[in-house]
């Protein structure tokens, strides 16, 4: 027989030791949560702090800098929700609201690449759905080590199988994201799945237990052992007699593993629970599962909450109090309904063969009460467990920052001549970087719901909303670990420039952010400052562009020994159009059009593609990010795209105008011919911000001009395009199909063929 | 004119096929898969997804559910019926279509705008193409490979019910780049790609696909 480990029995055995460092909490936190209770923790309380105290759900050491966002966020009448909720919500008009947030799968992703990859796409939509919004399209930021890793081999193709999996048979499509790789990775991926859900303004949802006597329903997949960390920890180490069964459970991977038609039925439970006016506060079950959905609910709500813990529907009859609030078995929610709803609601879920089962009620006790097997197990005050400690880490600018600025990257030797240029266009061009992506997006169903307008590898994600209107929102990611190396402050404002500009690009006005911070460990002083450092950069520049941060995700400990990751915080930016059927993609169509080249190019190659992938260099300064011409060239390009003037947009990034115009041409099939000043080098490979090309309507050039200068945004004629090469007058020509070869080849000859030789039936 | 699109659980492409019978000028009804009955529909679309997850053998569980008890004698008295990827795969487990689909042959899910080429515009789903016509459709689908024996590729090839062929790279190691197939009557249809996908160039490759919904209008109003 176990031992349960009661209440009554941990106010009788005061100082019994209990196994606090081994789930991860410090003695200064162990002590708080004595001070709390005035008494020692039951095991399962013990659990339940150590998982929401963590990390990852409790930002206790990044909470300090993330305040500025909510500070100095910019007035924005758009925001119907913000920080603090599942997702932020946002108003784009119509009626319609918005919700979208990013968030890691990172170390999961590492250890069991498609189950890891597959249940981060699961989290995020359950993040979504828990707003009150029917999810309507995913997206992934990837990041590997080197691509000819062996151990790439292994994670890369498993990480895209795995969304692959999850979000194909969710029915949700893939619209974009972003792949990359670099050293900083070789042992810690960054796998950052966004989801994105659309629905009413009526329809927001409310994360709180409120109500005493309201039910409390935990409803989907039944709860398991995986992901339980520490929970074998806390048996054998203190609790358990019951030593073979600790021993068991020891072996048990921690990674979770997906049902996706599970989560789909979910999706669709939740929205016609939700129709039907049956929910009175709703929460979906992702780190820390039980323990995070009851704690948060009652801390949100009236107070109290009283759980039967014995009436969680358990796939493993072994498992006690510790190990069911530790679970983080996929595809669960959590509900508050009224009691005279619950019969109604438990036939919302019957008819979609969703298991449902009532484990408690709200209560206005001011304590989250929990019993097993009659006994009470947890009794806290829940917004202890919510809230969670708070630190002010030490930080210090490392002195290495100073001998990266030092390495001047013009000092790298350039190509001299229009063949040296012409092979170093090639060059980026096939590498992994850059390269065609289709190896990774083929394997994701991008059509489904017939509302996708553009995916990759367009420069935003574009989605329909209303199909009478015409009303949609586009949506793009973006980051720059190099650029952030160098300088994090400004590193992260580019990286949110670039997304702001990316869904400027195909015409929609950007309205808001979100943001998955990548970073070591947050008990490094370097790292702590790399973050204070991005955290600001991200607040000041939100405030710069007028868009407010909506949400978003910290993932610490991304390190490899005492090598931490380059600090890599991803942008997300979601923007709305007025009417998609306007919009403009990368390709250059095949009609002859005026080639113009939007703001101003520096000689800037500090974490540039071109350093990195000519020299393997990384050093000096990155280009400077101008935020104020970002917002003049975004507001250029909605005017444009809105009176029809242009034909195709590409904003300019890793790799400068050449890869930009490279892409464009493969992606419409049409070449074009473009006339550079006097220094062709700086011109084709700088990574000066706040720059596009576009090609412009024939006959509408003028009133292009004209409107370009009204918003003060530099435009030089750069060309034209047309015929079935690139052409640099001058320095090269490059025929379409070269180019197609060297962009296509990259990734199936390093990660093998998608599709096999034809099979002939014998 | 009123043509169903059923649900299953998993289903996934049942709203894009109400569309596209919407815009084809008929009006979709929703059927669902654990009723009985067929609601007095002029034809039935059996849409994409992943009914139970495909688990097991793709449609190997949808075939039992209780709306195909209904389904499949009316396929067989004449009903026009199209399965679309996954709809495919169940046409197949009911034994309405022959052969079967199996794994992609790069053994990855494959998402691709792929040419076809119409080998029989003869068929309740086809006649508003003209044979050997060429149209692009997206496929998406990780068990898209059709499988039959030699003589049932052989009786296929001679009777005609090849509907649809790869006419590009065969994308999936399809036996004789099968794309779709009809039974021998050719009132159901099942296809591999999905037209539904490509009723509007806003939001797919081409508007080649509102051909199959429009044939289907044209044949109930004959």
């Amino acid at each position: 027989m176990t031992v349960t480990d009661t209440v009554a029995r941990a106010a009788a055995t005061a100082g019994l030791p209990q196994p606090f460092a081994e789930l991860g909490l410090t003695a200064d936190e162990y002590e708080k949560i004595v001070a709390t209770l005035g008494r020692r923790p039951t095991g399962a309380e013990l659990a339940l702090y150590s998982v929401m105290w963590s990390e990852h759900c409790s930002y206790k050491s990044s909470k300090v800098h993330l305040r500025q966002f909510a500070a100095t966020a910019p007035p924005s009448g758009a925001l119907l929700a913000g920080i603090g909720h599942n997702a932020g919500v946002v108003d784009i008009g119509q009626g319609y609201a918005v919700t979208f947030k990013i968030e890691s799968h990172n170390h999961p992703s590492y250890v069991e690449p498609h189950q890891g990859a597959a249940t981060g796409v699961g989290g995020i939509v359950r993040d979504i759905l828990a707003m009150g919004a029917r999810p309507v399209a995913v997206m992934d930021a990837l990041r590997f080590g080197p691509a000819d890793a062996p151990d790439t081999g292994r994670v890369l193709p498993g990480v895209v199988s795995g969304i692959s999996f999850y979000g194909n048979c969710l029915g949700l499509p893939n619209i974009g994201g972003e792949l990359d790789f670099d050293p900083s990775y070789a042992g810690n991926p960054l796998v950052n799945a966004l989801c994105v859900g659309v629905m009413r303004h009526g329809d927001l949802q409310v994360a709180a237990g409120s109500g005493p006597g309201n039910k409390v329903i935990l409803f989907g997949s039944t709860t398991g052992p995986d992901g339980v960390g520490g929970a074998s920890v806390l048996a054998s180490a203190t609790f358990g007699d019951a030593a073979s069964d600790s021993t068991e459970s020891a072996k048990r991977p921690s990674v979770q593993v997906g049902d996706p038609f599970l989560e789909k039925l979910l999706v669709e439970c939740c929205l016609e629970l939700f129709a039907r006016g049956l929910v009175t506060g709703i929460q979906d079950l992702g780190a820390a599962g039980v323990a995070c959905a009851t704690t948060e609910l009652a801390a949100a709500g009236t107070g109290g909450m009283l759980v039967r813990l014995d009436e969680v529907p358990l796939r493993d009859a072994t498992l006690g109090p510790p190990e069911i609030l530790m679970s983080e078995s996929q595809e669960r929610m959590m509900a508050v309904v009224e009691p005279g709803r619950v019969a109604k609601f438990l036939a919302v879920c019957a008819k979609w063969d969703v298991r449902a089962a009532v484990i408690g009620e709200v209560t206005d006790t001011g304590r989250l009460v929990m019993t097993w097997r009659g006994e009470t197990v947890v009794d806290i005050p829940p917004a202890s467990a919510a809230d969670g400690p708070v630190y002010h880490r030490p930080l210090a600018r490392p002195a290495s920052q100073d001998a990266l600025a030092a390495g001047d990257p013009a000092a790298l030797p350039r190509p001299a001549d229009g063949a040296g240029l012409r092979a170093d266009l090639l060059a980026l061009l096939g590498s992994p970087g850059l390269a065609d992506k289709s190896w990774v997006t083929d394997q994701y169903d991008r059509y489904v719901r017939g509302d996708t307008v553009l995916a990759m590898p367009d420069d935003a994600g574009l989605l329909r909303v209303d199909e009478a209107t015409g009303l949609g929102i586009a949506l793009a990611t973006d980051g720059n670990g190099r650029y952030c190396r160098l300088d994090p402050y400004q590193g992260t404002q580019l990286a949110l420039s670039e997304a702001y500009r990316n869904v400027a690009a195909t015409g929609a006005r950007p309205l808001a952010v979100t943001n998955c911070l990548n970073f070591g460990s947050p008990e490094d002083p370097a790292v702590m400052w790399q973050f204070a450092e991005a955290a600001r950069g991200l607040a000041d520049g939100c405030a710069a562009l007028g868009v407010p941060v909506t949400g978003g995700n910290v993932s610490f400990y991304n390190q490899t020994g005492t090598a931490a990751i380059h600090p890599t915080p991803v942008v997300g930016v979601l923007g709305v159009h007025d009417d998609v059927r306007r919009r403009v993609g990368i390709g250059f169509l095949d009609v002859p059009a005026d080639l113009v080249l939007l703001g101003r190019t520096e000689p800037e190659f500090g974490g540039s593609a071109w350093a990195h992938v000519r020299h393997g260099h990384l050093g000096g300064r990155p280009p400077a990010p101008d935020l104020d011409a970002e917002r003049r060239l975004a507001a250029l390009l909605a005017a444009a795209v809105a009176d029809g003037l242009l034909s195709a947009a590409h904003d300019l990034s890793d790799g400068g105008l050449a890869v930009a115009l490279a892409e464009s041409c493969l992606r419409g099939g049409t070449g074009c011919t473009v006339r550079l000043p006097e220094d062709p080098f700086t011109a084709l490979f700088s990574e000066s911000a706040a720059r596009a090309v576009v090609a412009v309507r024939p006959g509408r050039e003028t009133a292009f001009g004209q409107l370009a200068e009204a918003h003060g945004v530099p435009a030089a004629a750069i060309g034209s395009t047309g015929g079935d090469s690139l052409t640099v007058d001058g320095c090269f020509a490059i025929p379409l199909a070269e180019l197609a070869a060297v962009h296509t080849r990259t990734l199936p000859a390093l990660f093998g063929p998608v599709l096999s030789d034809p099979v002939v039936p014998s | 004119m009123r043509i169903g699109v059923i649900t299953f659980p998993g289903s996934l492409d049942d709203r894009d096929a109400a569309r596209a019978v919407r815009l084809a000028g008929a009006e979709p009804v929703g059927l669902w898969h654990g009723d009985r009955g067929l609601r007095g529909v002029d034809a039935v679309i059996l849409p994409g997804g992943f009914s139970y997850g495909d688990y097991l053998r793709c449609g190997a569980i949808a075939r039992f559910a209780p709306v195909m008890a209904d389904l499949v004698p009316a396929a067989r008295a004449g009903l026009p019926v199209l399965g679309i990827c996954n709809g495919f795969q169940i046409l197949c487990e009911a034994h309405l279509l022959p052969g079967a689909l199996t794994r992609n042959a790069g053994l990855k899910f494959v998402t691709r705008d792929v040419p076809l080429r119409v080998e029989n515009a003869g068929t309740a789903w086809t006649r508003a193409y003209s044979g050997g016509e060429q149209i692009v459709v997206p496929l998406k689908s990780g068990e898209g490979a059709y499988a039959a024996d030699a003589d049932t590729l052989a009786d296929l090839e001679a009777s005609g019910q090849v509907v649809i062929r790869y006419a590009g790279d065969n994308p999936n190691g399809s036996a004789a780049a099968i794309a779709g197939v009809c039974n021998a009557e050719g009132t159901v249809v099942g296809l591999m790609p999905h037209p539904e996908h490509a009723v509007d160039p806003l939001t797919g490759p081409s508007a080649d696909g509102l051909g199959f919904f429009a044939s289907v209008l044209a044949r109930v109003a004959a």
